[in-house]
């Protein structure tokens, strides 16, 4: 029984992650190609994630460590993807959204 | 009590995070889960300025339910759009006006827009008063921030500035 659970779990899980990195080709802009990796990839590293907790619970003692893994990239996937999105606008990377206006001295495109 | 424990939610979360890592429950471990987030927060209070705090627990577990929730559909939702017709997108930058004024508020704001598919925060303004979100698919830009609004930042609020 654990098995088939297991199984539907990783292969959710990286189903999930393989639609996120597509996101990565099929999207025309940065901005949109941000949303790909940092977004459905998070609900395919949660099911990898509880997949493994599963598993190692089984196997012996209770393993809840993986909890650190999801808090840790929880904590840290917004960090990075709003740091590359606010750089991207630094730059004025070409944008298929009309970019935000700018307070201060820089002109928006 | 304030200057002998300066952090004591800190000094728990230290405690439970090293539990985690060791992966093993014992009383040894507790104790030495306890002694490093007692005397870790002594060397990092230069960088928490006010000790934090939160007044609703009950809403800060609805909260974290919520955002698990929109996770979880807004993946979906992302996975069908990247599926469909990337031409057919129509992405867009709003603007969201913040009523929230302290740091962690803010920042765990930014964090939840991008955590739940299909927006990220782009750029906070100087002044504190406003977030730039990218949305990936807005139907009405209006309604987007008033869901945002709405949905994260007055729980977000109620949590962490009523004291």
């Amino acid at each position: 029984m654990p098995e088939i659970l297991l199984s539907i779990l990783i292969l959710v899980g990286a189903a999930f992650t393989f639609v996120g990195s597509l996101g990565l080709v099929r999207f025309r802009d940065f901005y949109t190609r941000l949303h790909g990796p940092t977004k459905a990839t998070t609900l395919g590293v949660g099911c990898l994630l509880a997949a493994s907790s599963i598993y190692f619970s089984f196997d012996g003692d209770l393993s809840l460590h993986e909890i650190l893994v999801a808090l840790f990239l929880f904590m840290t996937a917004p960090v990075s993807a709003h740091l590359l999105a606010k750089a991207a606008l630094h730059l004025k990377l070409r944008s298929l959204a009309p970019a935000p206006e700018e307070d201060g001295d820089t002109p928006s495109r | 009590m304030t200057r002998m424990l300066p952090h004591p939610l800190l000094t728990l979360t230290l405690a439970i995070l090293w539990l985690l890592l060791v992966n093993t429950v014992s009383a040894g471990h507790v104790a030495l889960g306890l002694l490093l987030g007692w005397l870790i927060p002594f060397a990092t209070a230069s960088l928490w300025p006010q000790s934090v705090c939160i007044r609703n627990v009950p809403m800060l577990l609805r909260y974290l339910a919520v955002v698990m929730y929109d996770i979880v559909v807004g993946s979906f939702r992302v996975a069908r759009l990247i599926l469909g017709r990337p031409s057919r997108l129509r992405p867009a930058f709003i603007v969201v006006p913040l009523d929230l004024t302290s740091d962690l508020a803010i920042s765990l704001l930014a964090n939840t827009i991008s955590l739940t598919p299909g927006t990220v925060s782009a750029l906070l303004s100087e002044d504190r008063r406003s977030l730039t979100v990218h949305s990936l698919d807005t139907e009405d830009a209006a309604a987007a921030v008033a869901e945002i609004k709405h949905r994260y930042e007055a729980p977000l609020k109620a949590i962490f500035e009523s004291c």
